[in-house]
């Protein structure tokens, strides 16, 4: 069976919600249909009306196919033209374009800062890219500042590119992040899950008390609450939810909340 | 003996840009042709046979955002900092927001025709409200002339009516 995999692929739909490890090979419905039905069946998928595939992180193109880089579980979504990708488990923060991080500044360079995001490469921030900055009015960031931003320029060869103002010029939400609270840092995953839509463990923290929360896809989190306790509470809760299942959260939470 | 000695302007003259008005269709095309010919014997190819560009209906995306659909990566609970509150709500119904949009279009209450129907009264009746008052009741007048021509076949009336409204001169 993996010896078949390597050399001729496994249907990526077979897959979905599977282990993956890289170096298989997923095959898309219009590739395996041409040894059985031949060429004709093919043409009438490839002239469909069919959306885009978006091939997600952990997999490559390859031919028709899509090679695995990654491992870990193979996920899919339908709609559009479908997507695919991998759900994987590591700590190392690779630069994407668009991804919001929370970033250290390690240096001030003329006219950019120096970002440690906990990539391979410090980010670089431009003095000029804060809401309301222009050449006179420089924002105020010190050494140290955790600044709240997003990626212009990420790729394997440059060096990363960050931006605390949005297309239109406004900051939404984007730049220095307060001056007290807690930083900590948690897998890439458990961040994805965290920023998921209806996300549990959020809508059970939510209902605990007052609190502020930042999520950087780099895996740090800042959180602020009214006292230290209650920000250390929450620290604690979110970095246990990666070994925890769902009733041992809710279990650790009532004890909380009854307190 | 005059037209054997009829002198012919050079080629790089008649070229210039002052020159092309005079010339008729036919040099112009000539002098067009000869032009591309030497632009493309300057220039040099590689002779190596067309990329065939397929086109692949992949695209790469190194980011989980598009995938995950993830939500906006600041929160803030029971009014701990309402600014982010209100970044939450607008950041989050974003993507939301095409949906509703969508919806609206499938139940709309007063159907495209009403609309029509609507506008139709209203154009006359806010038209009216921009304009002063002596050219609303030149469009008054206008269409009540309408009427009388439609009732009387003529427009003799026409006259004496605007005769009404002019300026008299005071005679000396």
């Amino acid at each position: 069976m993996a010896a078949m995999a390597m050399e001729r692929g496994t249907a990526a739909e077979a897959l979905v919600g599977q282990v993956v490890l890289p170096g298989d090979l997923l095959l898309l419905p219009a590739h395996y249909d041409e040894d059985a039905e031949g060429e004709r069946l093919r043409l009438s998928a490839g002239t469909a009306p069919q959306g885009r595939l978006l091939c997600g992180p952990g997999l490559r193109r390859s031919g028709a196919g899509l090679l695995v880089t990654k491992c870990g579980l193979l996920r899919h979504r339908p709609g559009g033209g479908g997507a695919y990708w991998v759900d994987s488990q590591q700590k190392r923060y690779v630069p994407v374009k668009g991804d919001h991080v929370i970033g250290i500044v390690t240096a001030k360079a003329g006219d950019v800062f120096r970002l440690d995001v906990g990539g391979s490469e410090p980010a670089s921030l431009s003095y000029l890219a804060f809401e309301g900055a222009t050449k006179r009015n420089r924002p105020n960031v010190q050494v140290g500042d955790l600044i709240y931003g997003q990626f212009v320029v990420a790729n394997k060869d440059m060096e990363p590119e960050m931006v605390c103002i949005d297309s239109s010029g406004k900051s939404s939400g984007m730049g220095i992040i307060g001056q007290d609270g807690f930083l900590f840092k948690v897998s890439l995953g458990l961040i994805r899950k965290l920023l998921a839509p209806k996300c549990e463990i959020i809508q059970e923290l939510s209902q605990l008390y007052p609190f502020e929360l930042v999520l950087g896809m780099n895996g740090r989190i800042w959180v602020k609450a009214k006292t230290v306790q209650q920000t250390l509470i929450i620290v604690n809760i979110l970095e246990a939810c990666e070994y925890m299942t769902a009733e041992q959260r809710k279990q650790a939470l009532a004890k909380l909340s009854g307190n | 003996m005059a037209g054997e000695v009829k002198t012919k302007l050079s080629k790089n003259l008649l070229r210039m840009k002052f020159m092309q008005r005079g010339l008729d269709s036919q040099t112009k095309k000539q002098l067009e042709e000869e032009e591309k010919k030497i632009i493309s014997e300057e220039h040099w190819y590689l002779d190596v046979p067309d990329l065939k560009e397929k086109e692949s209906c992949i695209i790469e995306e190194r980011s989980f955002l598009r995938c995950e659909d993830l939500v906006y990566g600041r929160m803030s609970f029971k009014g701990f900092n309402p600014e982010i509150e209100k970044l939450m709500i607008q950041m989050n119904s974003k993507c939301k927001e095409e949906k509703i949009e969508e919806d609206d279009k499938m139940e709309a209450d007063v159907s495209d025709e009403e609309m029509a129907r609507r506008y139709e009264t209203l154009v006359g009746t806010i038209g009216k409200k921009f304009l002063r008052k002596r050219d609303q009741r030149v469009l008054k007048d206008d269409d009540e002339d309408e009427d009388d021509e439609v009732e009387e076949g003529n427009s003799n009336t026409r006259p004496c009516k605007r005769a009404k409204k002019m300026f008299l001169k005071p005679q000396d």
